[in-house]
């Protein structure tokens, strides 16, 4: 693998964007930092400010006023950078595919890199999800 | 001059102190996880970061001024390296201290502060303006003790502002904290240097969950690099100034070193356990904090320094 992508994956940092969830999956985020699962261990830190992230995580349904927002951050966020579509509603909508307030999904406005299904998904699965995204990265390097 | 570039680039300037503060805060790091009961992260997760940060791109925000921009990570980082070179070198070698060595030290190591401010005005986000308006009041407050308490260990060594002649008294008549002045004022010291770092109950100008890391908000890729690095170097050089003032200095033999290193791991560990226990303050009540008790006690500390105790 490249050096570059072992230097990338040993030290992701993740902006939590929310575009119009229900709130569950956010605090499933939140989850992961507790002592029981940690995240910190490998690296993952959760930052305020799109400059300094790695990763942009997108919760919710991405309804109609936050898809300007998303091209915006995803356009700040400093490259070499990922984007990963979280829960159900993250990767397709979800229960609120036919709402009125409900656009395109996340991958149609901008590139998804990984997609951590479930509504929520549970910590194991976010945490199994983020290691899957630094394999995919290392193998990308090779 | 080659052996000065040495001196500031590698040993014992810029990689050295810079390798013993990225080492420092991942101490931070472990110990913060620690007591939360976590696990924390690897020993050389700050050099990935900082390693990952030059590898990213840099942007630059709409309607900021470039060049202030991108000039203050620079000036903030030779600040604090040459801040920690100068207390080094002179722990070496005490006889090449110069007169009033000390009021340098400590006035370089007021620069990665101000430079981080204007680097934060510079950027036009009002969360950095917010963040450097704070940093400006929390240094407003948090100097005038530090200076008062400065003054306690040069009237101890015979009203000398040389660094030098502060170590070669504390050779010879031992080390200025065992009094009750130099308590005193290293106590006051402590609490400054928290406030200088940053660290919780002072970390208000980069509130993470109030204003997004404040002024460092629009800073990315290899200019926050150095920003962090300007504040790690700054993490070692402001505990080794404690060690040099209180201490005895840093002595090169293989004792001495060790004791040097148990002195430093015990600073670092006193403020992450004050970081750890207690709540962010205002930044009202953070001034209204440093101009009372701290200044109190240091005014305390120099009168009891004046008398000889
Ligand atoms: S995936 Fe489920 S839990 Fe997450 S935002 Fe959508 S509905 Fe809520």
């Amino acid at each position: 693998m490249g050096i570059k992508e072992k230097i990338l994956t040993k030290s992701l940092y993740v902006f939590h964007l929310s575009s119009g969830s229900c709130n569950n999956c956010d605090i499933e985020i939140i989850d992961c930092l507790t002592p029981r699962y940690d995240i910190e261990r490998f690296g993952i830190v959760l930052v305020g400010s799109i400059k300094h992230a790695d990763v942009l995580l997108c919760t919710g349904s991405v309804n109609r006023l936050t898809v300007p927002r998303i091209k915006v951050l995803y356009e700040q966020m400093p490259k070499p950078g990922f984007v990963v579509a979280f829960g159900s509603c993250g990767a397709s909508r979800g229960l609120f595919k036919d709402s009125y307030n409900t656009g395109k999904p996340l991958d149609e406005i901008i590139p998804v890199d990984m997609y951590i299904p479930g509504c929520p998904p549970r910590p194991e699965a976010i945490m199994a999800g983020l290691l899957k995204l630094i394999d995919k990265l290392n193998s990308k390097g090779k | 001059m080659l052996e000065n570039l040495f001196k500031f680039m590698v040993y014992p300037g810029f990689l050295f102190s810079g390798a013993i503060g990225l080492l420092a805060g991942w101490f931070d790091r472990k110990i913060t996880a620690r007591l939360q009961w976590r696990v924390g992260p690897r020993w050389y997760q700050n050099f990935m970061d900082i390693a990952k940060l030059f590898l990213k791109e840099t942007l630059i925000p709409d309607g900021a001024s470039r060049m202030v921009f991108f000039a203050m990570p620079l000036l903030a980082i030779a600040g604090s390296t040459l801040a920690s070179t100068i207390i080094m070198v002179i722990n070496q070698t005490p006889g090449v201290t110069f007169i009033g060595d000390l009021i340098v030290v400590v006035y370089l190591m007021l620069i990665p502060p101000l430079a981080l401010m204007l680097g934060g005005f510079a950027s036009g986000n009002p969360l950095a303006s917010l963040g450097g308006s704070r940093e400006m009041k929390l240094m407003l407050s948090y100097e005038l003790p530090f200076l008062l308490a400065l003054v306690v260990p040069i009237a101890k060594a015979g009203y000398s502002i040389q660094l030098g002649g502060i170590i070669t008294y504390q050779a010879l008549h031992g080390p200025i904290f065992f009094s009750i002045s130099g308590v005193l004022s290293f106590v006051v010291m402590l609490l400054c240097i928290q406030a200088k770092l940053g660290f919780v109950p002072f970390d208000m100008p980069e509130a993470e969950t109030e204003i997004v890391s404040g002024m460092y908000i629009e800073y990315s890729g290899p200019a926050l690099a150095m920003l962090k690095l300007a504040k790690a170097i700054l993490a070692f050089a402001l505990p080794a100034l404690l060690i040099t003032l209180y201490f005895g200095g840093i002595i090169f033999t293989a004792s001495g070193i060790l004791m040097s290193v148990l002195e430093y791991i015990l600073i670092l560990l006193l403020m992450i356990v004050i970081k750890n226990t207690n709540p962010r303050v205002r930044i009202d009540q953070a001034v209204r904090f440093f101009w009372r008790i701290p200044t109190a006690l240091a005014v305390l500390a120099v009168v009891l320094a004046y008398l000889g105790l």
